[in-house]
């Protein structure tokens, strides 16, 4: 301070010499800098360990390079064909090669039989006139080859099945995304509904979101009183009632979904209640699990601390005297619930419930232990496809819709709520 | 006579009527237990209170057990059950009558001889068997491998993210804050498929190394909420007292940051652990047989051969998960102890 008096009044400068703003925002910025350099070993892990990993599958939906690498020259040829009639000679030609290259070849992921199963995605049982007739060409050296195709099978004079190839041969492809809306190419190319058969991703992502409200209602409506009993409580008796909460919480997943197998399961304890009283009879015990009514138990008891730990933590800071004065001035118990306590409950409601609906749109361990059949969720689809069918571009795409309505929730979720208010117990 | 009392002679004239009409003392018991807790909560209402007030106060304490029942029961309910001398997931005759020939802790041993090669030899061979061979403690062995390598890298990179985002300098903190939270909010399976496919790419599916990564992205979340929240009760100006005492950095968090915020970091680290000890579907897409966990055990005992063995299992888990709900409240006391001395 001592050397103020010999700066100009007008520019304040540092010992250094370097004006006082100047050196003020170079100092910011190393500070914020370093903030910026202590997330960042972090931020890098979770770019490579997890933003990769799911872009890379957005990616798969989109893009599928099985017919082009099996049929690789036909690919570029087939691109110049009108779709009218059969594709010219010397297509098809190249068609025969490329079957018997790839045939000859067997390389991992790239054979006739990989080739077949893409296009029997958007022609259901066209996968057997591939491998058959991949076997016939073997034999075929010499042209006419549209003709020696036609002998081996006359379903190649069909030219929808040349369409879908010519699709196929695209890389970049919306087939998934149509395939996982329920939608299909029909025989001119054009955009048209599936089968009705096939048309069960739709509905099933209708019966996730309907499960999962119902599962979140639920939640909400067990935890409303169970969080004011803990508001209002003692600190040392909400304390001791609390752990009764955050047990469940800390308890495995796995070990909760055996619990109620064991408890909800037609020889288990609930039906040998139900029969011990007399209510059911021994042949009338009720299935309560492998089915939506099992899913939609275990799932609330999974997700309901999670309703609990928020409202509970708005609550606590809504001062009992509100309700007193409520009532002092003529308000009935439940107007002044109504009016005045409810509201102030809304941001814990909107907290818990966007928790546990996002938490819970995209369950997979519960549904798939005691869901049976119907209550199977869309994650429980993809895992299908991941694991069984092997149709991954498909799983890719039912996963990326999946996110995308998970992504728009957590936009809500940090908006109103906002994500630093997130916490534990 | 209070409105309170009345309300026991009400219910003891209840409680021995269902008692007549059932003659069954374990329904009795039961009614006992459910409608009894509630008004044994039952605090005197001010004195201007009806019987109403008073008999919606007792209605909504009857709710709020049942929710508490709801919740605990099935937690509790596996115990028992675990000692069941039946190969049954269910109470026999026996349990229910409380003879001791009815339980018993073959499920226990099960633990460790299921995949033992030979379980009635003795000495050194057979502990070496049971540590190489036995399913249960071999995936027990993992499980905590796994986890503790989570946990350690879990929350080391997390806590010094959560120093750089509760500075207040930090630039873009709501994006990068979002980001790092965001493995927790997006669908396992959705997260398991994408590390499915790039794991497979680069060759870390079916590692050990793998599924470690895995279960760190999945931590990480936890870590950061935890310590940012400890980070928030955090005087600054300690930080300022120690540099100006002549501390550099690294004393400065050794010596000034780290015992303040360490309760913090001890909770996210049981976070983490707890996350990695208890996941399942990552192991279920990226793990091999080799690297299977309890959890992954339990859900292919759960699919394919149900036994108590399962119970058993669930039940040290448990007791595992009261312990680890132990050291945290002990945790929280500590920091709020702390927070009581610092000025706000």
């Amino acid at each position: 301070m001592q050397d103020s008096s010999t700066t100009t009044p007008e520019t304040l400068v540092t010992a250094d010499g370097v004006p006082l703003k100047q050196k003020l925002i170079q100092s910011t910025r190393r500070a914020r800098l370093r903030a910026l350099l202590l997330t960042l070993p972090l931020v890098i892990f979770i770019i490579v360990s997890f933003m990769i990993p799911i872009g890379q599958m957005l990616l798969r939906s989109v893009h599928n390079d099985t017919a082009s690498s099996v049929l690789p020259n036909f690919a570029i040829a087939i691109q110049d064909w009108d779709e009218q009639g059969l594709p010219p000679e010397e297509t098809i030609k190249l068609f025969v090669l490329d079957m018997q290259e790839a045939r000859k070849k067997r390389e991992i992921g790239r054979t006739v039989g990989n080739l077949a199963t893409r296009i029997n995605y958007e022609i259901p049982g066209s996968r057997s006139l591939f491998t058959s007739s991949s076997r016939k060409l073997a034999r075929v050296t010499e042209g006419p080859y549209t003709e020696a195709l036609l002998d081996i099978n006359k379903k190649w004079d069909d030219p929808v099945l040349w369409r879908s190839l010519k699709r196929a041969t695209n890389d970049l492809t919306p087939y998934f995304y149509l395939a996982a809306l329920d939608m299909k190419y029909d025989g001119e190319g054009n955009i048209a509904e599936a089968d009705e058969l096939y048309q069960i991703y739709v509905s099933n992502f209708w019966k996730t979101l309907r499960l999962s409200a119902t599962i979140t209602f639920i939640c909400l409506v067990l935890a409303f009183p169970v969080s004011y009993l803990l508001s209002t409580l003692p600190l040392k008796t909400s304390n001791l009632l609390m752990i009764l909460v955050l047990l469940p919480f800390w308890t495995s997943l796995l070990v909760r979904t055996t619990a109620w197998i064991a408890i909800l399961q037609t020889e288990g304890i609930i039906n040998d209640i139900l029969v011990f009283i007399g209510l059911v009879g021994e042949d009338g015990r009720v299935q309560m699990i492998y089915n939506q009514t099992g899913t939609i138990i275990a799932m609330v008891h999974i997700l309901l601390p999670f309703m609990i730990l928020p409202l509970f933590s708005v609550m606590k800071t809504i001062p009992p005297s509100y309700m007193r004065a409520a009532s002092s001035m003529g308000a009935k118990t439940f107007t002044a619930f109504r009016r005045v306590y409810f509201p102030l409950t809304l941001p814990g409601i909107a907290a818990g419930t966007l928790l546990v609906f996002i938490l819970a749109i995209g369950y997979y361990i519960t549904p798939a232990l005691v869901g049976g059949e119907d209550g199977l969720l869309i994650s429980n689809l993809i895992a299908y496809h991941i694991q069984k069918s092997l149709n991954w571009s498909l799983g890719a795409a039912l996963g990326t819709l999946l996110l995308a309505i998970v992504l728009i929730l957590y936009w809500l979720y940090n908006k109103i709520v906002g994500i630093e208010k997130l916490s534990f117990g | 006579m209070t409105k309170l009392q009345t309300g026991y002679i009400i219910f003891a004239v209840l409680t021995a009527l269902v008692l007549l009409l059932t003659g069954s003392i374990a329904v009795t018991i039961g009614f006992v237990f459910l409608f009894g807790t509630p008004l044994f909560f039952m605090k005197p209402l001010p004195a201007y209170s009806t019987y109403l007030n008073y008999f919606n106060k007792y209605i909504f304490l009857l709710i709020c057990t049942f929710i508490f029942v709801f919740l605990i029961t099935p937690i509790l309910i596996i115990m028992p059950l675990s000692f069941n001398a039946e190969p049954y997931f269910t109470f026999t005759e026996g349990m229910l009558s409380f003879d001791p020939a009815a339980y018993s802790f073959r499920w226990y041993q099960d633990i460790f001889f299921n995949g033992m090669i030979d379980p009635a030899a003795t000495g050194a061979a057979w502990w070496s068997d049971m540590w190489n061979n036995a399913q249960w403690v071999r995936s027990t062995r993992n499980s905590f491998f796994i986890a503790i390598c989570s946990t350690l890298l879990a929350t080391g990179l997390g806590t010094l993210a959560a120093l750089g985002l509760s500075r207040a300098e930090m630039p873009y903190r709501a994006a990068i804050t979002s980001l790092l939270i965001s493995p927790m909010i997006v669908p396992l399976v959705i997260t398991a498929t994408g590390m499915f496919f790039f794991y497979s790419d680069v060759g870390l599916a079916k590692t050990y190394l793998g599924v470690i990564l895995a279960h760190t992205t999945l931590g990480i979340p936890f870590v950061i909420i935890t310590v940012t929240a400890t980070l928030s009760g955090f005087d600054r100006s300690l930080i300022r007292a120690a540099e100006n005492l002549g501390a550099d950095g690294w004393t400065t968090f050794r010596k000034v940051i780290m015992p303040l915020i360490l309760p913090g970091m001890i909770s996210g680290a049981l976070f983490a652990f707890i996350t990695s000890f208890d996941e399942v579907v990552a192991v279920l897409f990226i793990a091999d047989v080799e690297q299977r966990t309890i959890p992954r055990q339990m859900f292919s005992g759960i699919r394919e051969q149900i036994s108590p063995t399962i119970l058993a299992v669930a039940t040290v888990m448990v007791i595992l998960s009261i312990i680890l709900l132990g050291v945290l409240e002990l945790l929280r006391r500590r920091t709020e102890r702390l927070r009581g001395l610092t000025p706000a």
